[in-house]
């Protein structure tokens, strides 16, 4: 296939970016997406041109370092990561957009690359069950009815990529929180810290720059790990709860 | 067949006299290692006794204690957590955005440990005997041994956390088997375990920076150990983002960065897994321990293009009911597989080894499948002339057992496979190739997990002691969590004990040295100007350790990858074309010095293989099988861990070898029919 790309340049964290056009011929639809930036990266090293910095580590989904807005869409065109996403979803003769996360609380490192550390400390605001290494009670003293940990690991499976943020027109992370908050909720061991979590997590939250959540979807449909919206009801449902109980 | 003691091989077929040396040339012979540090007496003690003979250090002191840990994984997240829990003074470092995003999260099968919740037979002693066996007796009995011992604690400790393991409906928690053993022992998270074991120690680290007791610091990579006085007391990283070369100082570095199996190029590691870190710990004088044995997963999807940056793995299980073939006729390559009869396929794994059929061993399945490509019998795309891919074909199961059985079984197995070909395995036979996986090779540790340098801590795929030649499945993620938790926390406090140490200047001629090789290497890449891209060489040095160092080894093949390997490093320093500045974020320049360590690991690698002319789990040896054309092991000659010392530039590497005794189980040769 030939392919018109427009990409997102921009030096560094100051400077001003701007869109430039590459033509790229002979990609093959089996190539994944950022196989396809790959073969481009040779040619601009070819030509003299310094490589398109862009992030992907695992390479199969599940480390949640790719990012990118494809078309407008985060993560492209299908219900999976940048890295899983194959050329064969394109046409021959298509001109693609390829830009980075558009976020305030996610700032551009550089090309395609963002900073996306405002996630971690979300996490350090009680993201977590506080045990300390040795102190755990034998794993069957309790019991977790299977629906409670089939529904926890669903929503535990989400791999902080951020496509719900970039996805957002306000630019929320009600997504990810709330997954973490019912991840944790739906088991006994998150219990004794349940309030204190919400209402830290949710300070951090609007603390990085997130923005609300005005129930408008658009994360759950970019998320590549399919969250469920109702994570944000469930967000919202122990936010009310904890400040009920003088949290 | 029962397992049969080795008393001697009849078909060695080396000249005789016990002198003859196929890596005479290449090493020099250092003195033995005597004393790996593991406490005498009956081995379910041992570990207990250790721990109690460790020092303490009182709370108050703990946090004057500086301690460096490299890599954010379940070794190195794990070690970080709790060090930080019982007070000490960590820097956390890993060179990803984030340290929930190091490689560990990709496993997928599972994490074993000895809790016999079914009651079927299993024990620590019994996890304990089927990891030695596994690793064909070439790992160290005490360290595997307090392995299984603690590997019930983690499970405990990760239920704590809130790691959603699989569940039965009475809410107990729910095993399976894994990896041809016979006892359900394998705790999961559907086929994402990996993750949510790395997410539990990922969050328990996170609390302890929120205790200010650890400090992240991510998109930072080591380049350098800073060894003074003979002990390791810092490291220098270079922050990605802003390419300045930092120095950290500490009492105390643990090295949890993972393991190697990128020298291949194509792997199904992530992209950035590296040698580095362990590499320049090696050069510093640590040694590096077997780095010959690399482990190679015989179902996953294949190459399909030169473009092609990394291979997937898809689980085992699906050789449970698939069925692998090639057509008989290779001018039958290019056919859809569905209008190839009967009569003209091979089911070559059913017809050689009529016992086991599909589900021979991980590495004779991986080979087997690298004789019919390499005949010229493979199928899918041809890549650099071969076509490198087996079929994997569910159409017999699905007569048998209906779309929809065979559907809720492997379902997600085929949508992923699905993603990455464009085609559908219910309707045509999947395509599947081996690929590097895993390393059991590292840096050599003691008991303790310290390496020959002391004050230099190295756990999790790392390091090299518990795996031997072999791995079962299930394994590398107990190794992980075992070190970061259990082990690591215990051994590193009896040698802080003597902390803190001096404070160490800035000035210091050592450190001193240690940026100045950083800089230095930095200024080459960026100077050389030549025309070729880091991951041209990367490439092509991955298809010389593949095609001589991978699945199968001879005595001339290896010397000939020897040469090509330091014919390519020499053109790679004089050639290759690093663009952009030092002081931004550069992912060329990251890439030429990982790929410049490659080079050197990946010779070392081949000597390693020269020397150990036997074949012993994943590592086959050309000259040494059975009539039948099996591995055969030499337990008379090489039941010994090399470990090579680094002797400096253009020197020949030292070859220190540690004994390998076991008092506690009797070595047995394997057999596979
Ligand atoms: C696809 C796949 C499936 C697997 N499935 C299983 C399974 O089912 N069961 C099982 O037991 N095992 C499995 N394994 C093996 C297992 O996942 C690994 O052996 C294990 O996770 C390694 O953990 P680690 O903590 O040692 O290293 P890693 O998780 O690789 O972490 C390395 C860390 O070091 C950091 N790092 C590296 N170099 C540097 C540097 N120079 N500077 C700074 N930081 C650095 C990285 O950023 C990262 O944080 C699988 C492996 C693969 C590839
Ligand atoms: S909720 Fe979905 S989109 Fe958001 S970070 Fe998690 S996986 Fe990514
Ligand atoms: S690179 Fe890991 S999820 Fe895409």
């Amino acid at each position: 296939m030939k392919l018109t790309l427009k990409i997102w340049r921009q030096p560094d964290a100051s400077a001003k970016g701007a869109m430039r056009t590459y033509e790229l011929d002979d990609v093959s639809p089996d190539m994944s997406f950022l196989e396809m930036l790959d073969v481009l990266n040779e040619e601009l090293n070819e030509q003299g041109e310094e490589p398109i910095a862009f992030d992907s580590d695992c390479r199969e989904g599940i480390c949640g370092m790719c990012s990118l807005m494809i078309n407008g869409d985060a993560h492209g065109p299908e219900v999976t990561t940048t890295c899983q996403l194959h050329m064969r979803s394109f046409s021959d003769g298509d001109t693609i957009t390829i830009e980075p996360w558009r976020a305030a609380a996610f700032p551009v490192v550089k090309d395609l690359v963002v900073d996306r550390s405002a996630f971690d400390r979300i996490i350090q605001q009680g993201g977590y069950v506080s045990v300390n290494t040795g102190a755990a009670p034998e794993a069957h003293s309790v019991q977790v009815p299977k629906d409670a940990a089939d529904r926890a690991f669903d929503v535990a499976t989400c791999i902080g990529c951020g496509a719900c943020v970039a996805a957002c027109p306000n630019g929320s992370a009600s997504l990810f929180v709330g997954a973490k908050i019912t991840h944790l909720g739906e088991l006994p061991q998150g219990q004794a810290e349940r309030d204190g979590r919400v209402v830290d997590m949710v300070a951090q939250h609007d603390h990085e720059g997130f923005g609300g959540c005005t129930n408008i979807g658009a994360c759950t449909a970019a998320c590549p790990k399919e969250i469920p919206l109702d994570v944000i009801s469930q967000l919202n449902k122990d936010l009310r709860s904890s400040m009920m109980r003088g949290r | 067949m029962p397992d049969t003691t080795l008393t001697s091989d009849p078909s060695h077929d080396r000249p005789s006299g016990g002198s003859y040396d196929d890596a005479a040339g290449f090493y020099t012979l250092g003195e033995p290692l005597v004393d790996p540090k593991a406490p005498e007496g009956p081995i379910d003690q041992r570990w207990q006794q250790r721990k109690f003979d460790a020092r303490l250090v009182n709370p108050a002191n703990r946090r004057k204690l500086d301690v460096i840990i490299v890599g954010t994984g379940l070794a190195g997240g794990s070690a970080a957590a709790t060090l930080g829990e019982a007070g000490y003074n960590v820097k956390s470092f890993c060179y990803q955005d984030s340290p929930r995003r190091a490689h560990s999260i990709a496993a997928q099968g599972g994490i074993n440990a000895a809790k016999n919740y079914k009651e079927d037979g299993d024990s620590v002693h019994r996890l304990f005997y089927d990891t030695v066996k596994g690793g064909d007796y070439r790992s160290r009995e005490s360290n595997v041994y307090r392995l299984a011992e603690v590997s019930t604690n983690i499970i405990d400790q990760c239920v704590a956390q809130g790691v959603p393991f699989a569940r039965e409906y009475g809410g107990l928690l729910d095993n399976r088997s894994f990896g041809g053993v016979q006892v359900s022992r394998t705790f999961y998270a559907r086929g994402q375990t990996g993750q949510q074991l790395l997410i539990g120690a990922y969050q328990a680290m996170e609390r302890q920076v929120k205790a200010g007791t650890v400090t992240e610091y991510t998109r930072h990579e080591m380049l350098e150990v800073i060894v003074v006085d003979g002990r390791a007391r810092g490291i220098i990283a270079r922050d990605l983002v802003t390419g300045e070369v930092e120095t950290h100082t500490a009492d105390v570095v643990v090295l949890a960065s993972g393991g190697y199996g990128n020298v291949f190029y194509l792997s199904t590691n992530a992209m950035g897994s590296n040698v580095t870190a362990a590499w320049r710990a090696h050069r510093k004088g640590a040694y590096m321990a077997n780095p010959c044995y690399t482990q190679i997963h015989p179902t996953c999807i294949p190459v399909s293009g030169s473009h092609q940056s990394k291979l997937t793995l898809m689980s085992e299980s699906l050789r449970n009911d698939g069925r692998i073939w090639v057509p008989k006729n290779k001018s039958d390559a290019d056919k859809d597989p569905r209008d190839i009869p009967e009569e003209d396929r091979d089911y070559y794994l059913e017809r050689i080894y009529p016992s086991f059929g599909n589900l021979v061993p991980r590495d004779i399945a991986s080979r087997a499948a690298k004789y019919q490509c390499d005949d010229g019998k493979g199928v899918g795309p041809e890549v650099d002339g071969v076509r490198r891919g087996v079929y994997l074909d569910f159409a017999a199961a699905i007569e048998r057992l209906g779309r929809d059985a065979v559907e809720s079984k492997y379902g997600n197995l085929f949508d992923m496979y699905a993603r990455i070909t464009g085609e559908n395995p219910y309707e045509v036979p999947m395509r599947i190739y081996p690929a590097v996986h895993y390393v059991m090779g590292g840096l050599w540790v003691d008991y303790d997990l310290q390496s020959s340098i002391p004050g230099l801590f190295v756990t999790g795929e790392a390091n090299f002691s518990d795996h031997g030649a072999n791995r079962l499945g299930a394994s590398a993620l107990m190794q992980g969590l075992a070190d970061g938790y259990f082990v690591l926390p215990h051994t590193i406090r009896d040698y802080l004990a003597d902390g803190p140490f001096e404070e160490v200047p800035a000035d210091h001629p050592a450190v001193v040295e240690a940026e100045k090789s950083v800089q230095d290497r930095i200024d080459h890449f960026l100077g050389v100007n030549g025309t070729r891209s880091v991951d041209s060489y990367h490439r092509e040095l991955g298809n010389i350790m593949w095609e001589y160092c991978g699945m199968e080894r001879s005595e001339d093949g290896l010397k000939k990858a020897i040469d090509l390997i330091r014919t390519l490093k020499d053109d790679f320093y004089r050639n290759v074309k690093v663009l952009g500045a030092a002081d931004t974020l550069n992912q060329s320049l990251e890439k030429a010095g990982r790929v410049a360590d490659f080079f050197e690991l990946g010779e070392l690698m081949c000597i390693d293989a020269l020397n150990r002319r036997e074949s012993c789990g994943g590592h086959f040896r050309a000259e040494s099988q059975t009539e039948d054309g099996e591995a055969l092991r030499h337990d008379d000659e090489f039941a010994y861990v090399s470990a090579w010392e680094w002797a400096g530039e253009d020197e020949l590497p030292v070859l220190h070898k540690e004994d390998l005794v076991y008092t506690a189980i009797e070595m047995k040769q394997r057999s596979y029919k």
